[in-house]
């Protein structure tokens, strides 16, 4: 096998689990519409570790939390992100405190995805981007890759580990081709973020889906002979602190970027831990490109230009330089 | 099948052992020994203890926040639950569950839910694990009459049928939803009716009649090993506390009458009883179990007052099993 090749993260989504679950006889996959997984090729599996699941969001992540807690390793597939608000109950009330209740004497190793459908006139309840409210629930691991191969590493190592973990994937990023090993023990380890680009000048540091746009901004402040670093976070629970403290102290200069609605989201804590622990290294005020505190409208004219643009993270870039 | 002589008599244990629990319980929470809220199980030891010895030690309990009488039925140490009620390191829990979580994860319990309903989905989830595993385990989950208004007893009854789960739903109806009467809640009042919609076999049986409750549950315990699919009962039965203890409600819902007709039938009072007439065991011998656990119960206080308070820099542990990264806070 080829070490290295292009995947979409679409792809890197199902190699991930494909080759999980020739892994480990215990992983398990449970979602809406999943039947179609065993005729289509998408994935090979023995029909009884896939459970398509009645339109019940709630009680299908209660039942992998439970089915986690007795010997089975679940992968939720909650399809549209809106949909873990009904689930919330069962995310937060069960999954992220079992452990804790038990005195550790309960492990919880399930993973629930959501794929986050903005920026496709699907309207306010099919558009949300949630990761910030899980972030505020102690006991969850939360990761929003925005690579193929980043996706692949994240959710495999999402997979083998021992507590709940939602995986977060930005729908625009799914026909996006990356270079991507092949390697059944590829992982992209759980809280560690990736310096996607190299600089001096000024700490760009992006949020999920909002990569593409990050670099793109870079680009544009290049042109300008502006060296811009440019950090994926990838983990949002634990955020790797250092990674982003280490960049600011050099740059002196912070924009963070967020798909999600401005606030107490992933933008605003960020901004919080650099003013906090980095301000003395700080030359001028954070800036934050995120979407703003408004429901996501249908219209396409309405809609498109609330999101982080590469030109909307230039010109945030510029106010501080 | 029957339970044998000396199940007949683990089970008088058992009630026994919850009683006394409560009853010490009770008395701490009133002394200011026991922090936070309270739930009793007096008065449902027969649903709980006629439930769990239908069971094996290998199978699954999931209870709610009246969480005292499920590990005590399941057959767990006394000590460790007293400890976790006062908050101590060696209580079952750490002192992170205390008394709405009393999982005592050893005999099976894999979650007490002080949300109502929430352990339905957890316990259906235990059933799919001992499906998809092959480990001829089954899953009994304990409920009370207000969760049956939730949306996770629908959707897990209607998946536990549809796939044919070892499940087995016991309803502990006690007739009041915390203070709200079942006919001001329930449209159709007799639960058991309500498994019809999903094609799941049900009985409502007198739960203060522990041979009742065990016989009925025992033949869904039956059904669900042998692939058959999941159950539900119903057991009718009462609590003679206050919602939780010592909680002060500004309006009688309950009358002294009530009360006092469901303790003429207490469950400890007709199984002893029984057990006498029948010559399962004499006087003596009933006294001498009394004895025994009124000892225990004492000495479960005993261990958990001696026991330490948690030190503050252990907060964070049991936060996350596997605990990665750079963040301080995880570590």
């Amino acid at each position: 096998m080829e070490a290295e090749r292009e995947l979409s993260y679409f792809e890197a989504i199902f190699e991930a689990e494909q080759q999980e679950m020739d892994r480990d006889g215990r992983v398990i996959l449970i979602g809406e519409d999943i039947y179609l997984y065993s005729g289509s090729g998408l994935l090979q599996v023995d029909a009884k570790r896939l459970r398509s699941t009645p339109i019940s969001e709630n009680s299908f992540c209660g039942v992998a939390v439970g089915a986690a807690m007795t010997g089975l390793r679940p992968i939720v597939d909650l399809t549209i992100a809106s949909f873990a608000y009904l689930a919330s109950d069962q995310i937060i009330n069960q999954a992220s405190k079992l452990h804790y209740m038990t005195g550790g004497r309960a492990r919880i190793p399930v993973v629930f995805r959501a794929s986050m459908w903005h920026n496709g006139s699907n309207a306010a309840q099919h558009s949300d981007r949630p990761y910030p409210m899980f972030m505020n629930a102690p006991g969850l691991k939360v990761v929003a890759p925005a690579t193929a191969a980043d996706m692949k590493g994240l959710l495999k190592s999402a997979i083998r580990d021992d507590d709940p973990v939602m995986v977060f994937e930005d729908n625009d990023l799914w026909f996006k081709r990356g270079r991507c090993p092949a390697d059944p023990d590829f992982l992209v380890p759980i809280g560690v973020a990736d310096i996607k680009r190299a600089g001096s000048d000024l700490t760009i540091v992006s949020v999920a889906g909002c990569l593409p746009h990050a670099l793109g901004a870079a680009d544009l402040l290049a042109a300008g002979g502006v060296a811009a670093e440019v950090i994926d976070v990838r983990t949002l629970v634990p955020l790797d602190r250092a990674t982003i403290l280490r960049s600011v102290a050099k740059t002196g200069r912070l924009v963070v970027v967020d798909y999600a609605h401005r606030t107490c989201g992933a933008a605003a804590e960020i901004a919080a831990i650099v003013a906090e622990e980095g301000f003395e290294s700080l030359r001028r005020p954070i800036q934050r490109v995120t979407t703003p505190d408004v429901n996501i409208p249908f219209a396409p004219a309405l809609e498109k230009p609330l999101y982080p643009s590469a030109a909307r993270i230039a010109a945030a870039a510029r106010r501080i330089l | 099948m029957a339970m044998t002589r000396t199940q007949r008599i683990e089970s008088l244990r058992r009630m026994l052992r919850i009683r006394r629990f409560e009853e010490a319980v009770a008395k701490a929470v009133r002394a200011g020994e026991i922090p936070g809220a309270c739930h009793s199980s007096a008065g449902q030891e027969a649903a709980i203890v006629g439930a769990c010895m239908a069971l094996g030690d290998e199978d699954y309990v999931t209870g709610t926040h009246r969480s005292h009488g499920h590990p005590i039925g399941k057959g767990a140490a006394l000590a460790p639950l007293m400890a976790e009620l006062m908050g101590k390191v060696e209580g079952i829990c750490g002192g992170r569950g205390g008394s709405m979580h009393l999982a005592d994860v050893s005999v099976g319990i894999i979650g007490e839910s002080a949300i109502v309903g929430g352990g339905i989905p957890l316990a259906t989830g235990a059933a799919l694990s001992a499906q998809v595993l092959g480990n001829g385990r089954v899953s009994l989950c304990f409920f009370g009459d207000g969760a049956t208004n939730q949306g996770t007893f629908h959707e897990s009854l209607n998946m536990a049928s549809l796939w044919r789960l070892p499940a087995v739903y016991v309803c502990e109806n006690n007739g009041y939803a915390a203070t709200t009467p079942l006919a001001l809640s329930h449209s159709v009042p007799a639960v058991a009716t309500r498994a019809a919609a999903y094609g799941i076999p049900a009985e409502s049986v007198d739960g203060q009649d522990l041979d009742a409750v065990h016989a009925a549950v025992e033949r869904a315990v039956a059904r669900a090993r042998a692939g058959e699919g999941p159950g539900l009962v119903e057991a009718l039965t009462y609590r003679y506390d206050e919602h939780a203890v010592n909680l002060l409600i500004p309006a009688q819902y309950r009358s002294a009458g009530e009360i006092a007709a469901w303790r003429e039938r207490d469950p400890l009072a007709l199984f002893r009883a029984r057990l006498l007439a029948e010559a399962v065991l004499d006087a003596a011998a009933a006294d001498a179990i009394e004895a025994e656990v009124t000892a225990e119960v004492k000495q479960a206080l005993a261990f958990a007052r001696a026991g330490a308070e948690p030190e503050l820099a252990t907060v964070f542990d049991h936060l996350y099993a596997d605990p990665v990264g750079a963040a301080p806070e995880l570590r």
